[in-house]
C-alpha cells in the first residue's frame, strides 16, 4: 500500500515538473520518507538521483520547443559543484529533525509561491 | 535548442556562476533540483521568458542532481540507486503526462492543488 501511495506521489511530482516547472524534487523526497521509510538525508539523496533522470527527460522535450538555451545551462551545471558540496556536508552534519523542519518550511514557502502565481495570473 | 552564438559578457558568467552555486547549496541540503533558485534568476537577470527559464533551468538540474547524487552516494553512502529508478518510472510518466496535459487543464486549479499538496507534506512532516 506504502509502495503504491510513494508511486502515486511521485507520479504527481512529475506531474508538477511537467505542468508548472518547478517541484518535483519537493514531492519526491517526502514520498521516500514518508512511505518508504528512507531517512531524511537518504530521502534527499535519492531524490537527486530520480531527478536527474526527470530534468533529463523534461529538457529534452523542452528542447523540441527551443525552451533550452544549452550553453548558459552548462554553464550553470558546471560552475554548480563548490555549491553542492557546501549543501551536501550541511545536510549531513544537522540533525535530522532539523532538516526535516527546514524541508517542511521549503515545502510551506513553495505552496505560498504556487498560490502567489496562481493568483497573479487569473 | 536555441543557442545564438554571441559571446558571453563575464559579468554574465559571473552571474551564471551564482546561479549554480546558490542552486547547488540548495539542491545539496535539500535534496530537490533547484529551479525554484534557478528560474527567477535566470528571468530577473537574463530577461528569460517563463518558458525559457524553466527548460534551461532543467537542463542544468540534470547536472546538478547528479553532481548531488555522486557527492551523497560516494562520500556519504545515502542513495538507495534502486529505490530511486524504481520511483523515478511513475515519476517520469508524470513528467511526459504533465508536458502533454499542460496546455489543456486550468494552471490556477493545478497550482492550487499542489499548494494543497505540499502543506499536507509541511504538516506531515512537523508533527512527525
Amino acid at each position: 500500500m506504502n509502495e503504491v501511495l510513494a508511486g502515486l506521489i511521485a507520479v504527481a511530482g512529475g506531474l508538477a515538473g511537467g505542468l508548472v516547472g518547478v517541484g518535483g524534487g519537493v514531492l519526491f523526497v517526502p514520498a521516500l520518507t514518508v512511505f518508504l521509510g528512507l531517512s531524511q538525508v537518504e530521502g534527499e539523496s535519492t531524490s537527486l538521483l530520480m531527478i536527474v533522470i526527470v530534468a533529463l527527460v523534461g529538457a529534452i522535450r523542452q528542447s523540441g520547443y527551443g525552451n533550452v538555451r544549452v550553453r548558459e545551462a552548462l554553464l550553470i551545471g558546471a560552475l554548480s559543484p563548490l555549491g553542492v558540496l557546501v549543501g551536501v556536508a550541511v545536510a549531513n552534519s544537522v540533525p535530522e529533525r532539523a532538516l526535516q523542519l527546514a524541508f517542511a518550511a521549503l515545502a510551506l514557502f513553495m505552496a505560498a509561491q504556487l498560490i502567489r502565481r496562481a493568483r497573479a495570473t487569473q | 535548442m536555441s543557442t545564438p552564438s554571441v559571446a558571453l559578457a563575464s559579468r554574465d558568467v559571473w552571474r551564471l556562476a551564482a546561479i549554480g552555486t546558490l542552486a547547488g547549496v540548495f539542491s545539496g541540503i535539500f535534496g530537490v533540483g533547484g529551479g525554484t533558485v534557478i528560474v527567477p534568476l535566470l528571468i530577473f537577470w537574463f530577461g528569460y521568458g517563463e518558458r525559457l527559464a524553466t527548460g534551461t533551468s532543467l537542463a542544468a538540474i540534470v547536472l546538478i542532481g547528479l553532481l548531488g547524487a555522486i557527492a551523497q552516494g560516494g562520500f556519504y553512502g545515502n542513495v538507495h540507486v534502486l529505490t530511486a529508478l524504481a520511483l523515478a518510472v511513475p515519476a517520469v510518466i508524470g513528467v511526459v503526462l504533465g508536458t502533454a496535459i499542460q496546455q489543456r487543464i486550468p494552471q490556477r486549479a493545478v497550482s492550487y492543488l499542489f499548494a494543497l499538496l505540499l502543506v499536507a507534506i509541511a504538516v506531515e512532516l512537523i508533527l512527525k
